[in-house]
């Protein structure tokens, strides 16, 4: 960020943006400090321009590092896009999902499905079908959904993410599911391939979501959110509202499983379990629901939070050893729901703002 | 005719144990409005309280009045420690701090116990009674399991109605702020819901044990469909509890039959789908869900 000069009127951008669905100031997707950076003032050109710097962020980190970093990469890109989609459903619809894990099956089985019965199908084809296949799982979940609340729809997710693992298993014959293939251009090894391609995704799927922030679906949303009285009072169709959330979550929830799929080399119901749907609303909430650079720390969590405490606490020498790396996750998801409860993005937003109005920015 | 007998008492027996755990959560919901995914977890950690004991050559009635006060112990501190710093915030933060606790529980008692299944006793014979000459699928502990589940629930309806601890916990889940300036000490209540909670899910656990061996996620699924048990039954109710136990468990008993067992969670969101849709608070719900 050295090159960009700070703006000498912070307030000139921040109003000609829409109201963010989370509450965090508007038209914001960094860090707060980002904000007052001379950025364009359009949304597409903004984001767009973001996009691009992140991208070659992105890049340069994966060419320096190890192979198996790169396939580390790509899993956060991965869980990054889905836990988007998610914090996209439950912060702004409001409606809470816990068999997400369900719709990255789905994504994950049609992508592998559709390649096993064409082997030449081009990835992005593939990758396309298979996130409007699950769009459109997503849009008869959110049309039942769109009648439940709260602990009911969540009741019904979960029963949910319990049920697709099992039907796939049942029509796909067997535990050991489908196998993909993959064939990265001869002159690029295969994870630092895998971890481009799910970058450009994860890159694709931030910019529209950051886009949809800016717009009136997303003003839509927030008051479906906040109110469904008021919000119907406004014009707003109150339940076509709730499943364009749900479409559009499971699209994502549908490209981040035919990623896995891609990356796995193959679909297999075992790597949906309930307890990644868990793991998914756990990383959204800590990574911080409202923003989508929580998602990114949603997904730095999920990848790297079991790696990092392997590292730390784990030993193999003794059963609880073995154990101790979950026991501390555990206890520290507990943790920062109690003391961070906006998540880590809410809490280093917060800290910026305090610290610039100590400075007087 | 004889396939749908068995079937049915297959299904009543489930139902009772589903029963149990929609009553566990039902408790907790009422007390705190949270739901705590957590009590799988609790049953299976006081499973192993009590297997541990009768490793130990205690007998089982004394290690199950054990795991069952180990339950209250481990329900009210979990709400005392870690529940109520959240209670009064987004619903979905106390949501994951249960889950979080499900995950310290599940990976402690894989440090403690190791994670290898264990078999688990029952009290009384697991072979089935004879009628007219061949088995059916029912057996004295069934028959046990269906009446302990039964006593409990009228023990608790009879706290919650006929004693003033109970009137206090009826008003203090109603309206928290009229009790308390009533003189009823409402904090200490949600504790007390909390803990006789993961009391019945002590029961619950002792009662899964014998049939689904005991390893630190054995509680998984039976919480799940406890679950749509309680939300069919209308979550605040225990006598919906046990009436959600009762058709979850059937239903399920039967398509796992009829159709297969890959379909039972798929019956699950099925039967959800279909109760909500007619009653979208549940059956015996007393209070709307939404807001109006």
């Amino acid at each position: 960020m050295a090159g960009i000069v700070a703006d000498p009127d912070p307030v000139a951008p921040a109003t000609t943006h829409a109201a963010d669905p989370a509450g965090a100031p508007p038209g914001r997707i960094g860090p707060a400090a980002l904000h007052r950076l001379r950025l364009p003032t359009q949304p597409l050109l903004r984001h767009g321009l973001l996009a691009v710097i992140a991208g070659a962020a992105c890049y340069l980190l994966s060419v320096q590092v190890s192979s198996f970093s790169n396939f580390n990469i790509a899993e956060v890109a991965v869980y990054t896009i889905v836990i988007a989609g998610l914090a996209l459903l439950v912060g702004g619809t409001g409606q809470v999902s816990l068999g997400h894990a369900a719709l990255m099956c789905v994504g994950a089985y049609a992508y592998a499905d559709l390649e096993a019965h064409n082997p030449h199908i081009p990835l992005a084809v593939g990758v396309i079908f298979a996130t409007a296949l699950t769009a459109a799982a997503g849009g008869i979940v959110g049309a039942a959904a769109a009648r439940l609340r709260g602990p009911y729809l969540a009741g019904v997710t979960l029963a949910l993410g319990l049920a697709v693992p099992q039907l796939a298993d049942h029509y796909f014959s067997s535990d050991q599911g489908i196998s993909v293939s993959f064939t990265p251009p001869s002159s690029v090894e295969t994870n630092h391939w895998l971890a481009w391609i799910c970058l450009l995704c994860a890159l694709i799927v931030l910019f529209l979501i950051a886009n949809l922030r800016t717009s009136r679906w997303a003003r839509a949303f927030s008051a479906v959110r906040d109110d469904e009285i008021a919000a119907s009072l406004a014009g707003i169709n109150v339940a076509r509202t709730q499943i364009l959330g749900f479409v559009i979550s499971a699209a994502c929830a549908g490209l981040g499983g035919a990623l896995l799929a891609i990356g796995d080399l193959g679909a297999t119901s075992g790597s949906f379990p309930i307890s990644l749907s868990i793991l998914l609303i756990a990383g959204m909430v800590i990574g911080g629901t409202g923003t989508l650079v929580g998602a990114v720390w949603g997904g730095l969590l999920v990848v790297y939070g079991p790696i990092w405490l392997d590292d730390v606490v784990g030993s193999t020498t003794s059963q609880l050893g073995v154990n101790l790396p979950s026991i501390v996750f555990g206890a520290l998801i507990v943790l920062v729901v109690i003391f961070l409860p906006d998540g880590i993005q809410g809490s280093l937003n917060r800290v910026v703002s305090r610290v610039q109005k100590r400075l007087q920015w | 005719m004889r396939l749908f007998f068995n079937y049915t008492l297959v299904g009543l027996t489930q139902g009772m144990i589903y029963a149990a755990v929609a009553l566990g959560l039902v408790l907790a919901w009422r007390s705190t409005r949270i739901l705590n995914f957590a009590q799988g977890a609790m049953a299976m950690v006081t499973t192993y309280v009590a297997e541990t004991l009768l490793e130990h050559s205690v007998g089982y009635w004394e290690a199950l009045v054990v795991a069952v006060a180990a339950g209250l112990v481990l329900g009210a501190v979990t709400e005392r420690v870690v529940i109520r710093p959240v209670e009064s915030r987004n619903p979905l933060n106390a949501v994951i701090v249960a889950i979080g606790v499900l995950i310290f529980l599940e990976a402690s008692a894989a440090g403690i116990w190791g994670s290898q299944e264990r078999g688990f006793p029952a009290p009384f014979s697991v072979i089935g009674y004879t009628v007219g000459g061949s088995g059916i699928e029912f057996t004295p502990f069934n028959l046990f399991v269906i009446l302990a589940v039964l006593a409990m629930m009228g023990l608790l309806m009879a706290l919650f109605r006929f004693t003033a601890l109970g009137l206090r916990m009826r008003a203090s889940a109603f309206s928290p702020e009229v009790a308390g300036m009533l003189g009823v000490r409402v904090k200490r209540l949600l504790t007390l819901g909390w803990a006789l909670a993961a009391g019945v899910g002590a029961l619950a656990g002792l009662f899964v044990a014998p049939s689904v061996f005991l390893f630190p996620q054995n509680m998984d699924e039976i919480l799940i469909f406890g679950f749509t048990a309680a939300i069919i039954g209308g979550l605040d109710s225990p006598l919906g509890a046990l009436v959600g136990g009762l058709v979850s468990g059937l239903a399920l008993s039967y398509i796992g039959g009829y159709v297969g067992s890959s379909f039972t969670a798929s019956g699950a969101v099925l039967l959800l789908v279909l109760v909500l849709m007619v009653r979208p608070s549940g059956l015996f719900s007393s209070s709307q869900a939404r807001r109006v």
